[in-house]
């Protein structure tokens, strides 16, 4: 253990920075000097800048700092235009959709319309943002793989926020905007069907939100093991295989029998974080449209056992008010 | 025999933390060592309590077996097998099983001359369960507050612990590590797509370089964290989010017993706002 982990940078020599690879005709310059900031340098690079805006980035980071603010001063609109108030308040503070009552239909801006204008900036502001992350990987000759890997995430955001409640009939089915707000919806589509637990699309999602991050833990704490091996060098490794691939593949071979590549740790990577929101957006999809009540579903399907009725029967309060069973 | 092509030079003696030389062997791809012996040892033995469990239980459907912890009103004293017992004989087996493996990482780093960072970050796993079903049960003194082993009795756990506390949403700690545990998984697809990204060009390109990955981030987001650091920030966030998990889980209960929504009324009330 007296031995060097490598865990942070201990030296850090100072060179000329990396203006980057010259970028093809027909594209903006790059924005903003770059520089070096010391504490950067521990954990990975210490170079910040410069940054690609476009047009593409240009027209999303308005749409974004609309949205962002329009939510703000809804938010400070609710506390009477006192900003201590937003300050202590702000966790609480919400741009709620509309209520159910108005359907699909396009309310008055106090009523959620805001929370519609702030969607669709949003949303416009989201695909934009795409749009650039694709482009720039193909203006270098790289792959699209972060764009595709962003689109999952965009599939759970449109379907939370868009797909869904239209299939519902309703924009008060979407996701409020604020800290509490979002959490207080995510435990009432939970609670009002039948506890998504027991949504098997909810659990595949999980299993990929917690194998990213033993997956991550894994692969970081693997390279950064074979490090001393050039280990951190991942695209030289996997074109010419060296002994830092060598051992992290044998490393796990020995441990559990079974090893990825260099290359194919990436794939196993890119596909438990897209399945992640992928299967979790199926799993958001299918409540309340397919399936009302998870939990019956489960017992249906000989997944749960129903539980021993130990208390008398009592109506379900929805039914009472003319919902549907 | 199961071994790659360039395996048999890496198949050294040495490196043991214990027993020397009598367990430095391999059974087909495994290491074997002293902790592996125990690691099978363990998990042999448990995986028979489990199935013994089943057994004596109502139901062979995977999906309801469920292997319950004593009822609270045993304390924190053993349990007979049927009413506990056996949860707790599977628990130590696990956590046996679990360190064991951990060992036999070790033994396998120094046989490969690698740092430890993959046994001690499984460390952090290994301390997350036992928050869960040794720290938080200790100190809130009975083995029925730890989770029952059953696919979908785990989750009514972990949903019932939630309302018991009214709305674990609202829990701090909880909130930072489902952060973290996002923000882990959107760096793992970056990291991953990005490494794609660059060994799979576009069509007729010829494979690209960290320069190249540089140059992406700072073109994207204005900073590229670059290869060795992307590793270490996965790394670090992966582990913060274990560690933050098995923080919210253990301050409810031990330190806050009454629901999360009201734990934030500290904020609200601050002299600050008067």
């Amino acid at each position: 253990m007296a031995e060097y982990q490598n865990l942070f940078t201990t030296v850090q020599p100072i060179g000329p920075v990396h203006d980057g690879i010259p970028l093809p005709r027909g594209d903006w310059k790059r924005s903003g000097t770059p520089f070096l900031v010391h504490l950067f340098g521990r954990l990975g690079n210490a170079q910040i800048g410069p940054i690609y805006l476009g047009t593409l980035g240009v027209a999303s980071l308005l749409f974004g700092t609309l949205a962002f603010n329009i939510i703000g001063f809804n938010m400070l609109a609710s506390v009477n235009w006192s900003p201590i108030q937003l300050v202590r308040q702000l966790f609480w503070l919400a741009l709620e959709p509309p209520p159910p009552s108005f359907g699909l239909s396009i309310p008055p801006l106090a009523q959620g319309g805001w929370w519609l204008v702030v969607g669709f900036m949003l949303t416009v502001s989201i695909l934009l943002w795409w749009a650039r992350t694709y482009r720039r990987a193909r203006q270098l000759g790289l792959g699209t793989h972060v764009a595709w890997a962003f689109a999952a995430a965009i599939w759970l955001y449109l379907v939370c926020g868009f797909f869904r409640p239209i299939m519902m009939g309703s924009w008060g089915e979407a996701v409020p905007f604020g800290i509490f707000p979002h959490l207080d919806w995510v435990s009432a589509i939970s609670l009002r069907y039948g506890n998504l637990f027991y949504n098997p699309f909810h659990a595949l999602s999980i299993v990929f939100l917690y194998g990213s991050v033993l997956l991550f833990a894994m692969h970081g704490a693997t390279i950064l093991a074979v490090s001393r091996f050039g280990g951190e060098r991942e695209i030289e490794q996997i074109v010419d295989r060296g002994t830092a691939s060598e051992r992290a593949a044998l490393f796990w071979r020995w441990t559990m029998g079974f090893n990825a590549t260099m290359e194919s740790i990436h794939r196993w990577a890119w596909w438990f974080a897209v399945l992640c929101p992928l299967v979790g957006g199926i799993g958001i999809l299918l409540t309340g449209t397919v399936v009302d009540n998870w939990y019956l579903w489960s017992v249906k399907h000989h997944v749960v056992p129903s539980y021993p009725s130990i208390y008398p029967p009592v109506a379900d309060p929805a039914l009472l008010l003319g919902g549907k069973p | 025999m199961a071994m790659l092509s360039f395996e048999r030079k890496y198949r050294v003696r040495g490196g043991t933390l214990v027993g020397g030389d009598l367990f430095d062997f391999w059974v087909g791809p495994f290491y074997v060592g002293f902790f592996g012996v125990t690691t099978a040892f363990f998990s042999l033995l448990g995986t028979t309590m489990i199935l013994w469990s089943a057994a004596m239980g109502p139901t062979w459907n995977l999906w309801q077996i469920s292997i319950a912890p004593p009822e609270l009103s045993y304390g924190l004293r053993l349990a007979p097998m049927m009413a506990g017992g056996l949860w707790q004989i599977i628990t130590v087996c696990a956590l046996g099983a679990f360190v064991s493996w951990a060992l036999r990482e070790v033994e396998i780093c120094r046989k490969l001359g690698m740092g430890l960072h993959v046994p001690v970050a499984f460390g952090f796993a290994i301390l997350a369960y036992a928050t869960l079903q040794v720290i938080r049960p200790v100190l809130m003194g009975a083995w029925g507050h730890a989770f029952p082993y059953g696919i979908y009795s785990h989750l009514d756990w972990v949903s019932n612990i939630g309302y018991q506390y009214l709305h674990f949403h609202y829990n701090p700690a909880h909130m930072i590590a489902a952060s973290l545990f996002f923000a882990t998984t959107l760096a793992l697809s970056m990291h991953g797509g990005l490494v794609l990204s660059a060994t799979n060009p576009k069509k007729g390109e010829v494979v690209k370089t960290a320069e190249h990955e540089d140059t992406f981030f700072r073109d994207f987001i204005g900073y590229s964290v670059g290869t060795l650091g992307i590793h270490r920030l996965g790394l670090f966030l992966a582990l913060a989010s274990v560690w933050f998990a098995a923080l919210c889980i253990v301050i409810s209960g031990p330190f806050w017993t009454r629901g999360w929504p009201e734990w934030w009324g500290w904020w609200l009330n601050l002299p600050i706002w008067r």
